[in-house]
């Protein structure tokens, strides 16, 4: 009986009950829809919320563009003068290297495919310069040099050009005509020296970082620029980072409220960290020119290859970590704040850990006060410790972490939030939003693993698909400047600021007291 | 084997499709929620991967184009296999996907004593974690099969259920 209506039964047609089986899933699906409307809807207007009160349109938050270019039509030549572990950096930003970089990269990539060196490198836009003048008082590096001038990127490939010249004195190569535009990647105490000699000579100036030695020095040689037609750009290229220009947005904007402390820090914690760079077997007095090196250095001292490579230990050559890192910092909150130079600066440390004959401190800090801003811009380092402390601006609305991401997390006892706060909509214990280069603007829906990664920093920084290296845009930008005849990001207004509040914490140091610049005479007293 | 032939009273039918709807809705949300946030990549993901699955994704985390294209493949194949489950829709092919999906998250990232993952998670994980349990209710139903009976597959398959086979 059963067999034969289990017969009738699978010869019948689909009927009605068949549909509603079919369908079964149907309310199911019709949940889910309306339950992700309903959870869109709320996350949407929350978000609305927040840059409504922010002031901020989801499109503003968008990301510069780096479209490919057409290569810049005008050519300029380029010379560069000091070409240690810097001046190799900025010669490979420009197209030039050395094949053993290229090499060495290659292998790397080999063993870790997570290295991405050589291929950003490969990828570098052409920026339409040829490298006419090498100049270096030490020899094997000047070879370096002149064998990474024959050696340029052209068209995703590094293929032969003829080389550079080579000049021992680096005079000479300022006379050179084909020279139009010099890089002075040398130790700080003779940057003012070559930079006024190269603005005398028409040429214009790429300038690495500190800009000078001593205040006197920066003075003369904003004088020197100032009264010139040449353009100068020193080499802050953390200008670049797109969450420096967000944060200048977010400033604007008022996002923070009043921003009475700012935070910056150094850590490190390795011997190359402490500047311990390796001495080459092969150097001696046969092949560093060492009465050029001392040049305008306080004190004559006998040869010394330690002092050569290791100049930044040294106040007769660098400034330690006021010139060589709390200038990146202090530009970097310049550049997001505008602040300039302090009135006030104390500084205080000491060699706590690297005992190697240096003079200059391993822990330095340094409070640089502005009471016309009502701000107070601190700096501590240490370089016998790796712990992150990021950089922080303070608000009484919110504070703001600036690295290479960017985190916006609203004060609890904020007046501006406090509103929303109440009726929850923001979270203070999340942040207000966070902003990740390559993705496309502010995040206002942090979940854990957003916040997770955010804190995490960057993996990667992709733009249209290619990583970029930020010495290379801000080379990139000098150049469009001297075609374009405008002036660059940090041009010398921003670079007399950063040498005057490096050198005012240095004073300070020295003295052992608290100094004041005084704008009319334009000394640090 | 179709439900009908294994036997299984109402309790247990209406058990198992209540699995695939759940399993379904929650491969859905997944793949919706990544597929509407611009700042999603499983690039940090792939970073933290472990053990044997590491070089792969290495490979891919190295080409850019290749982690767009995964990227896609991750957000597409879950919103897929999740309708493919709550609509009852080709179910035993989303319920394999579902399991491919899910070894290889889990292998990529297995709680096993000697890894320690720095990937934010809730729970406390030996050797199983949720993407093993999920992967092994996608094995029952796989074996269990409903979509048949209870899914658009009852209307696409109706000539071989009427001969008998469903």
């Amino acid at each position: 009986m059963d067999e034969k209506k289990g017969r009738e039964e699978s010869k019948r047609a689909f009927g009605r009950r068949d549909v509603l089986k079919s369908l079964a899933s149907l309310p199911v699906a019709g949940a889910f829809f309306l339950s992700y409307v309903e959870k869109k809807r709320k996350e949407e207007r929350r978000r609305k919320e927040i840059l409504d009160e922010l002031g901020l349109e989801q499109a503003e938050a968008a990301e510069l563009p780096l479209g490919p270019r057409k290569k810049p039509a005008e050519l300029i030549r380029l010379g560069i003068i000091g070409v240690g572990g810097r001046g190799e950096h900025l010669l490979r930003c420009l197209g030039f290297v050395h094949p053993d970089w290229v090499e060495s990269k290659r292998i790397q990539a080999e063993e870790n495919r997570l290295n991405q060196d050589l291929r950003t490198f490969l990828e570098q836009e052409d920026l339409n310069v040829a490298l006419t003048a090498v100049c270096d008082i030490y020899d094997p590096r000047a070879e370096r040099g002149l064998v990474a001038s024959q050696n340029a990127l052209r068209d995703g490939e590094v293929k032969s050009v003829s080389g550079a010249r080579r000049y021992s004195h680096y005079e000479e190569l300022l006379e050179s005509p084909d020279v139009d535009a010099v890089i002075i990647a040398t130790p700080d105490h003779w940057h003012a020296q070559m930079a006024i000699d190269a603005v005398a000579a028409g040429k214009h100036v790429y300038l690495e970082k500190c800009m000078t030695r001593t205040a006197e020095e920066a003075v003369k040689l904003y004088e020197a620029v100032k009264a010139s037609r040449i353009i100068f750009q020193l080499g802050h290229q953390q200008r670049q980072q797109e969450s420096h220009q967000k944060a200048r947005f977010i400033v604007a904007k008022d996002i923070l409220g009043k921003i009475t402390l700012v935070q910056t820090t150094t850590n490190r914690n390795s011997p190359d960290g402490a500047w311990q760079y390796e001495i080459p077997a092969e150097a001696g007095p046969h092949n560093i020119d060492w009465e050029q090196f001392l040049g305008p250095a306080p004190h004559r001292v006998p040869f010394d290859v330690y002092r050569f490579f290791r100049w930044r230990c040294w106040f007769d050559y660098g400034t330690g970590l006021a010139g060589d890192l709390l200038s990146h910092e202090f530009d970097a909150v310049n550049q997001i704040l505008e602040l300039g130079i302090p009135r006030f600066a104390t500084a205080s440390g000491g060699i706590y850990f690297f005992k190697d004959g240096r003079d200059v401190p391993d822990v330095f800090h340094a409070t640089l006060e502005y009471p016309d801003r009502e701000l107070t811009l601190f700096y501590s380092a240490t370089l016998s410790s790796n712990r992150s402390r990021g950089r922080l601006f303070m608000g009484h609305d919110a504070s703001m972490e600036v690295g290479e991401t960017l985190v916006v997390t609203a004060d609890p006892e904020s007046t501006r939030y406090r509103e929303k706060y109440l009726s929850e909509v923001i979270d203070t214990s999340l942040p207000l939003f966070t902003f990740r280069p390559g993705g496309r603007g502010i995040d206002t829906v942090t979940s854990a693993s957003e916040r997770y990664f955010a804190s995490r920093g960057l993996l990667y920084s992709y733009k249209d698909g290619k990583r970029v290296d930020i010495s290379h845009l801000h080379l990139k930008e000098w150049l469009e400047c001297i075609r374009e005849g405008r002036q660059p990001s940090c041009n010398i207004e921003r670079g007399f600021e950063e040498a005057i509040a490096c050198h005012m914490a240095t004073e300070s140091y020295l003295r052992g007291r608290r100094v004041e610049w005084d704008p009319v005479r334009r000394q640090i007293v | 084997m179709g439900v009908k032939r294994a036997g299984l009273g109402p309790g247990q039918t209406a058990a198992l499709v209540f699995l695939r709807f759940v399993i379904g809705w929650h491969f859905l949300y997944e793949g919706l929620a990544k597929l509407f946030n611009p700042q999603w990549t499983s690039a940090l993901y792939l970073a933290e991967a472990k053990g044997l699955l590491r070089p792969w994704f290495e490979s891919i985390l190295a080409d850019p184009k290749m982690l767009k294209v995964v990227d896609l493949i991750n957000i597409w194949s879950q919103m897929a296999i999740g309708c493919g489950l709550i609509l009852g829709f080709l179910a035993p092919v989303a319920a394999v996907g579902g399991i491919l999906l899910l070894a290889i998250y889990y292998v990529a990232n297995p709680p096993l004593p000697g890894f320690t993952s720095s990937l934010p998670a809730e729970g406390s994980y030996l050797i199983i974690d949720k993407n093993l349990v999920e992967l092994f209710a996608l094995v029952v139903l796989l074996v269990f099969p409903t979509s048949r009976t209870f899914g658009l597959d009852r209307l696409i398959f109706w000539k071989k259920i009427k001969k008998g086979d469903g």
